[in-house]
């Protein structure tokens, strides 16, 4: 087993210790009194684990437990257990597990950790299970487990022929010995017959049918609906509404207002409107007349924040430098050639299609019951108890499929409005949805953000000098999504470099987007390297290898922490999907006419991704993406390859859109964008063809989420100055850019 | 009071007249598959047929449908080109999230109705009032070219 294996590797100990990890309900479920019921012979299935339960008729039941937003986690984690189970992946039943740490593990859609964080640990959980089933099987047939075989839920004895279904035995299973997760062997990966194979969404088929399996499809009897009123502009308290206006309003039911507690990410102050028709609540919010108390964050704006970031970009880098290599200011003066520009880019929302909602059910015992689309179910849970004074076992919350997620439901504030409404109407279950205004106006924003970039070029075209005065927000709490890392690229890769931070003050809430800080650093330092390969005379891939030539790498960081194994940064990696991107793609030959070829590089969330785009202007002076050609590196296995596929064309596709249209503008302290038509989502005929090739690197397999989106942002860019001659420093590309300079 | 044909059944409805349909359907009637996207017909995820054409049930009154058959996603598959769609659909493995899909399912539905073998620049026009926020237009598109191309099998 490699190096990384035996450090993810789950121990007996951990195991043992706490439920804390993956896979750890598994030995405390073992001793639960579910298991002698199954072994008395009734028709239940039987928990050999959290995560396995095998019926007498032979129906394997896999939990998935992370949330599904549509990057097909339900399907590939339980993909992986039942690999190493041996199950019949065409016969087994997947349900998604409610919040539970203890006998979970972590439970987050985000960061594009669930790959590594659970390549190994799902692995060992079917392992065991399987392991188990091998020790009954063997006392039933009186032989040596370490002689049977198993495929597709079927134990072969091979010396005789017999064969035992997994139900069989799968009682006797439950009391066999949880094995030692660290002893277990896992299959050799020549011999995956689940992992690596294309299979469909576990839940398509419902889909397609219009079947009720997202968080808004949640009906229970009795239920009611609720809209909540909450202020336009951020930072805003709440001073009055007429509540007994909104309740005349035939079909509503109550409204009342709730006093915020915490950030905006837990509790704001609003007004809560019942009805037994969502439309209906949601109509007599006009009623409300609610009146704020906005202090002075009407004096707020995107145009008042670009005009103080670049008075701050204008003056000398700031004294808060947070990246620092060599001598920068001796290498610019004595450079041969410099570049001195600025980029920008803007408030960005997720909108997701399934607007926010949450449906909740404070039950006459003081206990709360929740169903709830979230991708930090365990956050949600913790924080809606503290908020009610509940202690978080007296919270049960079944976390559903969303429709969505892009970062913005790691963030429960629709959770605890929810919850809220919900405690104060015991007995009754109340859904709580936000129109798509609500989505736009009160998200967790993509920070906007400002930098200075300047290069120094020695005699021989050598990048010798880099600097970046970065002008951001200050922000608190202890994830900073306004924060750039002191390790981006190109830091350690050139002699003398300086990474410095100036900041501004600001209410508007934000949040991760889908590859947080890289979807904008991307577009920012692979434009500006494009800039720096024509001072030079070279192109940008060029540029890059240069750079990294001859350099090893990195050192893994020590500790794991919530995103699971990290890896240190690899040049050979980067150097091999910069290669295969040129390789693959026409990059370097002459585009058809008026078409041109971008490229873009980034690494991210563990993956190396190098995309060349080939793009137009069409007439009516808008980019046209015409193909794009992406060259990935997430490892030696791409467990579900149609999921995957996904993931990366959605991605560019995210990428892309955004750059070509989308931003958030905040004018009077209030955002300015309502819904889809001024925050114009791509649509079919904007979708480019899309050609990926994975350059299977010999590492661990990582996610998928997010490293595809950062690096097409810049390629377009890139394409669309050879069009025009005109550099694209700012974000969404301006029209007036795109006429011949 | 409003009496509306849904999937051929015959449903009375006691809301205000100009109540949009998606919010009976979903809502009075408990037919869930509709979903809720924008509330202003600007992202087709609320897609159903009012006598067999498109429409934005989220910018439909009830009061409206007078004498109109409506369709919805949970009857789909009771016709060929709505069978020949879902399965499709799930031959690619369109989708990511999902939830927009029923309604781009209706609108290609509508689409291969009316045009039973479209171009890439029909199905283009036909479906570009559906966003679909994961991108998956890709695999949309291969799936109704397969729909399309399974239905005219059928009928030959």
């Amino acid at each position: 087993m490699s190096e990384l294996a035996e450090k993810v590797n789950l121990s007996r100990r951990t195991l043992l210790k706490a439920g804390a990890l993956a896979g750890g309900g598994m030995f405390l479920s073992a001793t639960m009194p579910g298991i002698a019921r199954a072994a008395t012979g009734a028709a239940e299935p039987a928990p050999l684990n959290a995560f396995v339960s095998i019926a007498p008729d032979g129906q394997v039941t896999i939990v998935g437990k992370n949330p599904e937003i549509g990057q097909g986690i339900k399907t590939m984690l339980p993909m992986l257990i039942a690999e190493e189970l041996d199950a019949d992946w065409d016969k087994i039943k997947i349900v998604q597990g409610d919040s539970n740490a203890a006998k979970y593990g972590p439970q987050i859609a985000g960061g594009s950790f669930a790959t590594p964080m659970n390549w190994f640990p799902m692995r060992q959980t079917g392992a065991a299970a399987r392991a188990m089933l091998l020790e009954a099987a063997g006392k039933k047939l009186a032989v040596d487990p370490a002689t049977l075989t198993t495929s597709k839920g079927v134990i072969t004895d091979p010396a005789t022929g017999r064969k035992l279904g997994y139900g069989e035995v799968a009682s006797m299973a439950a009391e066999a010995t949880v094995p030692d997760p660290a002893k277990l062997k896992l299959k050799d990966r020549k011999d995956f017959v689940i992992i690596g194979r294309e299979i469909g969404g576990i839940d398509s088929p419902k889909i397609v049918h219009g079947e009720p399996i997202f968080g808004v499809d949640t009906q229970l009897p009795g239920m009611v609906y609720a809209a909540y009123e909450r202020a336009p502009v951020f930072g805003s308290k709440l001073k009055s509404a007429d509540t007994a206006a909104a309740k005349s309003v035939p079909g509503v039911i109550d409204a009342f207002t709730l006093e915020g507690k915490g950030g905006p990410d837990q509790l704001v102050d609003g007004v809560a409107v019942i009805a037994k028709n969502w439309w209906v609540a949601n109509q007599a919010r006009g009623k409300l007349a609610a009146q704020w108390d906005t202090g002075d964050w009407t004096s707020h704006s995107s145009a008042g924040y670009d005009a103080e970031a670049r008075k701050l970009m204008d003056g000398p880098p700031s004294s808060d430098v947070f990246s620092k290599t060599g001598d920068v200011d001796a290498a610019f003066a004595t450079a041969a050639k410099t570049l001195d520009e600025q980029y920008a880019y803007p408030f960005l929302a997720h909108v997701p299609m399934e607007p926010m909602n949450t449906t909740a059910l404070m039950h006459k015992d003081g206990t709360l019951e929740i169903w709830s689309p979230t991708q930090n179910p365990q956050a949600g849970q913790m924080g809606v108890a503290q908020m009610l004074g509940l202690k978080p076992d007296q919270v049960t919350l079944h976390i559903t499929r969303m429709g969505g997620g892009f970062g913005r439901r790691l963030t429960n504030d629709f959770m605890h409005q929810a919850a809220a409404i919900a405690a104060k109407m015991p007995g009754t279950p109340v859904q709580l949805i936000w129109s798509r205004e609500d989505d736009v106006r009160s998200d967790f924003y993509r920070p906007a953000g400002w930098h200075r970039l300047r290069a120094a070029l020695d005699a021989d075209n050598k990048l010798v000098g880099f600097d970046d005065h970065f002008v951001t927000f200050e922000l608190g709490g202890a994830y900073n999504p306004a924060a750039m890392a002191p390790d981006i690229f190109p830091a350690k890769f050139v002699p003398n470099l300086r990474y410095a931070q100036s900041k501004m003050k600001t209410a508007v809430p934000m949040g991760a987007l889908r590859a947080p800080a890289s979807n904008a650093i991307a577009f920012v330092t692979q434009g500006f390297l494009d800039e720096v390969a024509e001072a030079a005379g070279k192109d940008l891939p060029t540029l890059l290898l240069e750079l990294i030539s001859g350099r090893e790498k990195e050192p893994d960081p020590p500790g794991g922490g919530f995103g699971g194994p990290q890896r240190g940064f690899n040049p050979d990696r980067m150097r091999g999907v910069i290669e295969k991107a040129v390789a693959m793609s026409p990059w370097g030959k002459p585009a058809p006419d008026g078409h041109a070829y971008g490229f873009g590089y980034y690494f991210s969330h563990q993956g190396y991704f190098a995309e060349v785009v080939e793009a137009s202007i069409s007439a009516g002076k808008s980019p046209q993406v015409h193909n794009v050609w992406v060259a990935g590196d997430v490892g030696h296995t791409i467990i579900n390859p149609f999921g995957a596929l996904n993931q990366v064309k959605g991605a560019v596709i995210d990428g892309l859109g955004q750059a070509t249209a989308l931003a958030i503008k905040i004018e009077n302290g209030a955002v300015a964008q309502s819904n889809f038509h001024d925050y114009p989502i791509p649509r079919m005929p904007f979708a480019p063809e899309i050609h990926v090739e994975w350059v299977k690197s010999d590492n661990e397999p990582t996610g998928l989420g997010e490293p595809a989106l950062p690096p097409a942002i810049p390629a377009l860019t890139n394409a669309l100055y050879k069009l025009t001659g005109n550099r694209i420093r700012s974000l969404p590309i301006d029209r007036k850019l795109l006429t011949k300079a | 009071m409003a009496t509306v044909t849904i999937n051929g059944e015959t449903r009375t409805l006691d809301v205000p007249d100009d109540m949009p349909l998606l919010w009976a359907l979903r809502q009075e009637l408990g037919m869930v598959g509709t979903k809720f996207g924008c509330g202003i017909g600007a992202c087709g995820a609320c897609t159903v047929h009012i006598d067999g054409v498109a429409a934005r049930s989220c910018s439909t009154t009830v009061g409206s449908l007078a004498g109109k058959k409506v369709t919805t996603i949970e009857a789909l598959g009771q016709s060929a080109v709505g069978k020949a769609l879902q399965a499709a659909w799930l031959d690619v493995d369109v989708m990511q999230c999902g939830y927009c899909q029923a309604g781009q399912l209706m609108s290609a539905s509508a689409l291969l109705a009316k045009n039973p073998s479209p171009s890439d620049k029909d199905i283009d026009s036909a479906m570009q009032g559906n966003i679909c926020r994961c991108a998956c237009y890709g695999r949309i598109k291969t799936a109704i070219q397969i729909a399309a191309a399974e239905s005219e099998k059928a009928n030959v």
